[in-house]
């Protein structure tokens, strides 16, 4: 079952790819029929779900794979990927919705993503290091054409950057695995089994040096300060799709690398160095928060503001690692917000990048000083755009809110100094309304001028992701009934 | 265990059957019309494949010595003999476009076939002298096949490549004889105990220089300056084969050595070393390249590089041999599949000729992609598999320095790859030069490309089946 949901869409990329003879309408529908199908699949799964013991898994599958090696196809589902899971085949869904206009070699586009909705979902489902891996190498591949074949101005020198920054990341990830591999008795690259039995438990030189290695690959790909840089170029330049697959989902593959490999599999590492990772996830909030409010491109704003959320992320599992000074509680509850926030940022960043992709569709520009009075030509793009920076400023009732009031009761909790990162959310807010200030109100000029609202498939991709996380903010128990347990395995394990 | 002379002669059947199938095109290729030299192709796949039946009908299980113990019956040998028979098939029918019709057609099956069976010896070579002779075999083919074309270019490559040859040939019979005077035989089965207790130094400069004829077979620095000429200058049927079958005899006969190495001698940190060095210069050099072949050399080069990482960890980890053997097998089908797209395309010399491949020729575009990522060592193409087993090796045999080596190396080497690509995949090319009709590739070269990046792709995902093979013992030394 879970194989299917993860290989369903990679076959259907298969069969797109090789039907040439397809007009293009035809393979624009392929694309959304196969996604919705994904969330009818994904939704069985949630509904079947029932929260597996600490260490075990639901869903569960493992074959062989290169046995000599101790690495398996194993896949399965917790508390922690499930939510992830579901979030990957929402975006998805939205995208392909968003793409029923494209006119641009539109088959190959669809093949392309939907390769890349497997390679996400095959992320958020391994349970062997190998598998984590090649999935993690394959979406940067499968981004790469995104950017480059899809993308606008200087997309080609965008998507070099981001294929070689980002690849960087991951051998240094591959790097960190093959440490592991190594240290563990016996040789094993099985996730499970390493979060059993941790190995490098008494080398705690090795230990840091192995999670070292794997915590730069995955705050590269997170991104974290000082590891962003490649982050707004890939952005600015990528199709709205793109942008929000890339926001939505493959910045997810980072931060769930913390709490699935990072903090389990090296717990006496992770408690090392996590005033590190926190004084890293205070600085991305503030840094984010305030290089977005210097912005004038609407989408490079929107870039920024992911690192600054991201950082909420960071602190989170940051201060699960600061096991002396505090009760359990608290730190279940700050993983608990880390791992909502990766939810909920990814539907609300996904549904902010693809109405930047609507202003740029219809006027070319990100320019937020070329807009002016938005609200009256376009309504209905107008609310959508405040809900959805309403949604990222963190406003009470949406699934912001939620995430970064756990984050934060946890961390200030833990360690007081984190309330600092506070700041963040006020930076937010101002560059949000300034935002919508300059874009929706005041007379109609410029490129408003003459600006076409939203059409129905626009409001069909990105109405969802709005109302989901408003279904969120109002009744988040759905989600947290699902996290709350994975959460407090993961602080467990890290207080090992 | 050691066979008797009958049972000898029987276990060398594949290489018997390359033997005369060489013969048999050279003999045969005299008397044919030159319309009619297709019938050399024939006898020539034939015999490839033969061979190739026969070596994987006769997969030992238990390791064997073949004449008193001169030459190893082993997993080594096994998975050699067939990477490099297949790989000159691969490479035979990638060239069919190019030597069809040509006045030296059968000539170029026999040096094809000779070389071949040279890298085979090689491989299983458990004797200096058996080893020196493999080299020749190997060797004197490979002057006659870069020289062909008779072009300026060619004529430098074969002269560099003839002239370091030649040097390092001689060099490896001194180590040769060193290594006899102070240990009294050349059989790796005595060589083992002897030189344990033989003063070092005579056999640490015996050992290098061996070592030294065999990184000129491999490719490797300091004995690579031929490879980037002669990939650029020969024929690419020659270029595709001498920057792939050489090295599988190379390296295999490399890694016998190191293992029967003792440990007074630390020549396992001189092959580390040297691996570092090739691979951060092939890497290097292969930025500044505008040719598609020459990029090929030079990637091939850092290849090596990587290769000979197992090398240095030979006996330090079980991992060793089988990681070595994988990555071969890899290595050899994937930048196969690299020469064939430019065998299809043998007429762009410029990376920046090929500007709309992918909107002109999908399926090529792909298969160039796949080998070249594959290159790369992205998942879940063969080679990826390779580089993980050696990087996993290296760490387990105690030289994690050599794992982060090959992962930052890998990183740099993502770039030029990418320059190649970055024009065959550019979105908005103008239409003239994304239409069927803007490239024409030869047939047979596109057919090699298409199976080579299937097989890349098919290795890498069945890769526990291709383990099961590469994973036996090897002869022991001692």
């Amino acid at each position: 079952m879970l194989s299917l949901v993860v290989l369903l869409p990679v076959a259907a990329a298969a069969s797109l790819a090789l039907a040439r003879w397809l007009s293009d309408a035809v393979a624009r529908r392929v694309w959304l029929a196969v996604a919705i199908a994904e969330l009818v699949l994904v939704a069985a799964l949630w509904a079947g779900f029932d929260a597996p013991k600490p260490g075990r898994l639901a869903y569960e599958e493992q074959v062989a794979w290169i046995p000599g090696i101790g690495s398996s196809y194993h896949v399965g589902l917790d508390g922690l990927s499930l939510p992830l899971v579901a979030l990957t085949a929402v975006v998805f869904a939205a995208c392909a919705a968003y793409a029923l206009r494209e006119q641009r070699r539109p088959r190959a586009q669809a093949a392309l993503f939907l390769s890349l909705q497997t390679t996400c979902l095959g992320l958020f489902t391994a349970q062997d290091l190998i598998l984590f891996f090649l999935w993690f190498d394959l979406s940067i591949v499968g981004m790469y054409f995104a950017i480059a074949g899809w993308g606008h101005g200087d997309a080609a020198r965008s998507a070099l950057k981001f294929f070689l920054y980002t690849f960087l990341g991951s051998l240094a990830l591959l790097l960190g695995f093959i440490g592991l591999y190594v240290a563990a008795a016996p040789h094993t690259f099985d996730m499970v089994e390493l979060t059993r039995n941790p190995p490098l438990a008494g080398r705690p030189v090795a230990a840091g040096l192995v999670l070292g290695a794997i915590l730069l690959g995955l705050a590269v790909k997170t991104p974290t300060v000082p590891f962003h840089t490649w982050l707004p170029p890939a952005h600015t330049d990528a199709p709205a799709i793109g942008s929000a697959v890339l926001a939505g989902i493959l910045l997810k593959m980072g931060t769930y690398g913390f709490v699935r490999i990072g903090m389990p599999m090296l717990p006496g590492a992770w408690r090392a160095w996590a005033w590190v990772v926190v004084a890293v996830g205070i600085v991305s909030i503030l840094y984010g928060a305030l290089v977005a409010l210097a912005q004038n491109d609407l989408k490079r704003m929107i870039a920024y503001t992911s690192v600054n959320h991201m950082g909420y992320v960071v602190l989170g599992v940051g201060t699960a690692g600061l096991v002396a000074r505090s009760d359990a509680e608290a730190r279940t509850v700050a993983v608990s917000g880390a791992v909502t926030q990766m939810v909920s940022h990814g539907l609300i960043t996904g549904a902010l990048f693809l109405l930047a992709g609507v202003l740029h569709e219809r006027a070319g520009t990100y320019d937020l000083d070329s807009y002016g009075g938005l609200a009256g030509p376009a309504p209905r793009f107008a609310m959508l755009l405040a809900v959805g920076a309403f949604a990222s400023l963190g406003l009470p009732g949406f699934s912001g809110f939620i995430a970064e009031l756990q984050v934060f009761a946890g961390s200030i909790a833990v360690a007081p100094v984190t309330a600092v990162a506070l700041l963040g959310i006020l930076v937010t807010a101002a560059l949000f309304l300034r935002a919508l200030q300059h874009l929706l109100v005041g007379a109609t000029r410029g490129s408003s001028v003459g600006f076409t609202d939203l059409r129905a498939a626009e409001v069909w991709a990105v109405g969802p992701l709005l109302l989901l996380s408003l279904v969120i903010g109002l009744a988040p128990r759905t989600l947290l009934d699902v996290i709350e347990p994975a959460a407090r395995t993961v602080v467990e394990l890290v207080g090992r | 265990m050691s066979l008797d002379r009958a049972d000898s002669v029987r276990a060398l059947a594949p290489e018997l059957v390359l033997l005369v199938g060489a013969l048999s095109v050279l003999l045969g290729g005299s008397y044919l019309p030159r319309t009619r030299q297709w019938v050399s192709r024939l006898v020539a796949v034939a015999a490839l494949l033969g061979a190739a039946v026969v070596a994987a009908v006769d997969l030992p299980g238990r390791p064997s010595g073949a004449f008193e113990g001169t030459y190893a019956l082993d997993r080594g040998t096994a998975v050699a003999r067939l990477v490099v028979l297949a790989a000159t098939l691969l490479v035979v029918l990638l060239g069919t476009d190019e030597l069809s019709g040509h006045r030296q057609e059968s000539e170029t099956y026999t040096l094809l076939l000779l070389a071949a069976l040279g890298a085979i010896v090689l491989a299983g070579a458990h004797d200096l002298l058996v080893l020196a002779v493999g080299f020749l075999l190997a060797s004197i083919p490979l002057y006659a096949l870069v020289g062909q074309p008779r072009t300026p270019p060619a004529a430098e490559a074969a002269l560099k490549t003839y002239l370091l040859g030649a040097l390092l040939g001689i060099t490896m019979l001194l180590g040769v004889t060193l290594l006899y005077a102070v240990a009294g035989t050349t059989r790796y089965a005595g060589l083992a105990g002897r030189l344990a207790t033989a003063p070092s130094t005579v056999v640490a400069v015996g050992a290098v220089a061996v070592l030294g004829g065999l990184l000129f077979k491999a490719g490797g620095v300091p004995a690579h300056s031929w490879v980037p000429d002669a990939a650029q200058g020969a024929s690419v049927t020659a270029a595709a084969f001498l920057t792939t079958v050489p090295k599988i005899g190379a390296l295999v006969a490399a890694f016998r050595l190191v293992d029967l190495m003792p440990d007074s001698v630390d020549v396992r940190l001189l092959v580390g070393l040297l691996a570092v060095a090739s691979m951060t210069l092939g890497n290097l050099a292969a930025y500044a390249q505008t040719d598609p072949r020459r990029l090929l050399g030079w990637s091939t080069v850092s290849q090596v590089g990587y290769l000979l990482v197992p090398v240095a960890v030979a006996g330090d980890s079980p991992l060793a041999l089988p990681a070595l053997l994988l990555y071969l097998a890899a290595y050899a089908v994937t930048n196969l599949g690299a020469f064939a797209v430019v065998a299809a395309l043998p007429e762009r010399r410029d990376l920046a000729g090929y500007r709309g491949l992918a909107g002109s020729r999908p399926w090529l575009a792909a298969a160039l992609l796949v080998c070249l990522l594959g290159l790369v060592g992205t998942p879940p193409t063969a080679i990826f598999v390779g580089k993980l087993t050696v990087g996993v090796a290296a760490w387990d045999g105690g030289a994690a320095w050599l794992t982060v080596a090959l992962v930052v190396n890998t990183v740099a080497s993502l770039f030029y790859y990418l320059l190649w690509l970055a024009p065959v995949y550019r979105a908005g090319e103008p239409v003239e030069r994304t239409a069927p009709a803007a490239f024409v590739p030869r047939p047979w070269a596109y057919a090699a490309a298409l199976i080579a990046a299937a097989v890349t792709l098919a290795l890498g995902v069945a890769s526990g089946l291709l383990w099961a093979v590469v994973d036996g013992p090897l002869m022991p030394p001692g």
